[in-house]
């Protein structure tokens, strides 16, 4: 039930694919039957320009800190880069496996938390292990609270998963609040100092952007490895019809908490690059704000491929920098709320979505793309 | 059947074990502060139900989680406290709170819900984005002060009590308000036909509008009275203790909580759920400060890990 509702209401990417693709392989044949020769080439030159625009983007990302702007590569680049890998945890989890979780920015809060627990800082409660001890203890840490949140939300179905998971997400925001002998309360951890590795202080601007780029670019292949891998295709499988998994042997519920372990190390990941960004971490760090900033950026970008959560966070973070020079500081919410409103009523598919609609609309077959938006409203 | 008996009666020994020895033990220690406490906590549970029963009667009918209900519950005490301060009158504030909040519940069902009917995800993001657009719309126009009403002159002062000398009459006229709501709504839903449609919804929505009835119409007073619920809650919580930006999330948690422990679309459940995230939400705060929260999200954890529907929820 979920998932057959899920697919409706976002208009799934899968669904659509599935649609576009169906309706344009028979046609493809029937029009070029005669020449077997044409098709192969067709197929080369297709794989030929996917690589080429993937070894683009890439090349570009690794000159970006070279002509911009220490300012664009840290402030921008960075934590768009680790905003994103945070954002990818909730795509893979919502795109893939259908749940949709707003606890995903706690999962980040937790591992950051216990990096300053277990790390340095000026906080005398910090225990001052060395900072690779701490980040492996945190990242641990952090998925197992992921694992845990996981096997709560996983008993109830659909549409509750949100509910239970904001509960969550603002119940560890309230804890971190409140609590003073461990979490220090409303002032939180400062001077979180990212680490100097053989020299390099970690948190310039050059080396921050490269080590994010590196955890990023290992997230998305990560997950593109795992969609196609048997438990990937498990797990949209149980996405799209439970009961039918369940009656072929799958284990459904385990599918889906280890989706939620999955999403949470990378969602740990995320939090620990945040913390080093930040320099501190405190209660507004985890609270409900930042955990919808979370779930704008996926359903900004799209939750249909992974690219999607890097795309939002760009977005997100230039309009977040950015903003201020055209409106007042205060009214920030409001134009990220009214971003929000607007692709989840007109663009369900995110940023992605208006992409393919725009490439349909250009002339590459008019008859073919009328068909497919034909098919797909 | 033995082994269920068996079953419940070892989960009330381990549950209720503790929870009495802890009560023998607050008594002899500081019973005043334990009875006050209690009283509190049936306050808080009160004031829960009413945000909270708009929250379920909306889900369990239109299976819309509505997480704009906590902006709509600051909307109503805001406009509740703009009209007191006019008037002077707390009745009228009351009414207005109501009002305002189900006028924009019923803008929002008529002007956006209507179009996205059974998509449940897509209808929750939707009511994400207004409640982060509304919060910052109350934010420019109200700014970050606290706004607190005047209870009108014949529920002011308090009662005495035996063992706490005295407590707020205010608080107690809450109470007792909660609980003629809760059994208007359950007179509303059970004898009058307007609640038997409803009911009649919540099981088959695809039959009531078969058999001619107009299931929009009856999705729309729904929302306006859910979202009024909340309204009136936010001027009459307004009034125990106070107003201000955020206050929207705590009571949005609030309702979260307590209608995923009372089971999602109960009104009792509601209720049931709200005395005991109230109650134990204010001994936590009494008895364990920096880890009161962690009450509530126990009783969540055990809730759903024993009844993954809620203490008194059926399946969908």
């Amino acid at each position: 039930m979920s998932a057959a509702q899920w697919r409706r209401a976002m208009n799934s990417g899968a669904g659509r694919y599935g649609l576009a693709r169906s309706s344009a392989a028979p046609a493809a044949p029937a029009a070029r039957a005669p020449e077997p020769a044409r098709i192969g080439a067709d197929i080369l030159e297709g794989l030929r320009r996917v690589g080429l625009r993937h070894v683009i983007v890439l090349a570009g990302l690794l000159v970006y800190p070279v002509v911009a702007s220490p300012f664009f590569t840290f402030q921008i680049g960075g934590q768009s880069l680790a905003l994103g890998l945070i954002a990818l945890s909730l795509t893979f989890m919502g795109g893939y496996g259908g749940m949709v979780s707003l606890a995903q920015l706690s999962v980040a809060g937790v591992a950051g938390y216990m990096v300053a627990i277990f790390g340095t800082s000026i906080d005398p409660i910090s225990l001052g292990w060395p900072w690779w001890l701490a980040v492996i203890v945190a990242i641990l840490i952090a998925t197992v609270f992921a694992t845990f949140v996981g096997w709560l939300s996983v008993r109830t179905e659909g549409i509750y998963t949100i509910m239970i998971t904001l509960a969550i997400g603002v119940a560890f925001y309230y804890l971190t609040l409140q609590n003073y002998s461990l979490f220090a309360g409303h002032r939180g951890f400062n001077q979180v100092n990212a680490p100097t590795v053989l020299g390099i202080n970690m948190r310039d601007p050059v080396p921050f952007y490269y080590l994010t780029l590196g955890c990023a670019l290992a997230g998305y292949f990560f997950i593109r490895y795992l969609i196609r891998a048997p438990f990937g295709m498990a797990l949209q499988g149980v996405r799209d019809n439970p009961r039918r998994m369940r009656a072929l042997g799958f284990h459904v519920t385990a599918h889906r908490v280890a989706a939620y372990s999955v999403a949470g190390v990378l969602a740990a990941v995320g939090g620990v690059l945040m913390i080093w960004y930040n320099n501190q971490i405190s209660p507004e760090s985890t609270g409900i704000g930042r955990m919808i900033d979370i779930l704008v950026i996926a359903v900004l970008g799209g939750m249909r491929h992974p690219i999607g959560a890097f795309v939002g966070a760009v977005v997100f973070v230039l309009l977040q920098t950015f903003a201020i020079d055209l409106i007042d500081r205060e009214r920030f919410n409001l134009v990220i709320g009214g971003v929000f409103l607007a692709i989840v009523l007109f663009s369900p598919d995110g940023l992605l979505g208006l992409w393919a609609q725009l490439r349909q609309r250009l002339p590459l077959g008019g008859a073919q793309a009328k068909f497919r938006s034909n098919g797909v409203q | 059947m033995r082994g269920k008996r068996f079953q419940l009666w070892a989960s009330v020994a381990l549950i209720g074990g503790p929870i009495a020895v802890f009560i023998v033990w607050a008594l002899f220690d500081n019973a005043r502060q334990f009875v006050s406490t209690f009283l509190n906590g049936v306050t808080l549970a009160a004031l829960y139900f009413l945000v909270a029963s708009g929250f379920t009667l909306v889900f369990g009918l239109m299976r819309n989680v509505n997480l704009a209900h906590g902006s709509l519950y600051l909307l109503g005490a805001y406009v509740g406290w703009e009209v007191g301060d006019a008037t002077d009158s707390w009745l009228l504030a009351v009414a207005a709170g109501f009002l305002a909040a189900a006028l924009l519940g019923l803008l929002l069902q008529v002007c956006i819900f209507r179009f996205m009917q059974g998509q449940d995800l897509r209808q929750t993001m939707v009511t994400i984005g207004i409640s982060i657009v509304l919060a910052d719309l109350m934010l420019w126009m109200w700014g970050g002060q606290i706004y607190q009403f005047d209870p009108p002159r014949a529920i002011y002062g308090s009662i005495p009590m035996p063992i706490i000398h005295g407590y707020p009459t205010y608080r107690i006229v809450l109470f007792l308000g909660a609980v003629v709501i809760g059994i208007l709504l359950w007179w509303l839903l059970n004898r009058t036909r307007v609640g038997m449609m409803i009911r009649a919804g919540v099981d088959d929505r695809a039959m009531l509008a078969a058999s001619g009835v107009n299931v929009q119409l009856v999705f729309a007073i729904t929302f306006a009275i859910g979202a009024g619920l909340a309204g009136f809650a936010g001027v009459v919580g307004g009034t125990a203790l106070s107003i201000s930006p955020g206050e929207d999330v705590r009571y949005l948690l609030a309702s979260l909580v307590v209608v995923i422990v009372g089971g999602m679309g109960s009104i009792t459940g509601a209720a049931v759920g709200a005395l005991l995230i109230g109650i134990a939400e204010q001994f936590g705060l009494a008895y364990a400060p920096t880890y009161g929260i962690v009450f509530t999200f126990v009783i969540m954890t055990l809730v759903l890990a024993f009844r993954p529907r809620g203490i008194l929820g059926r399946p969908a």
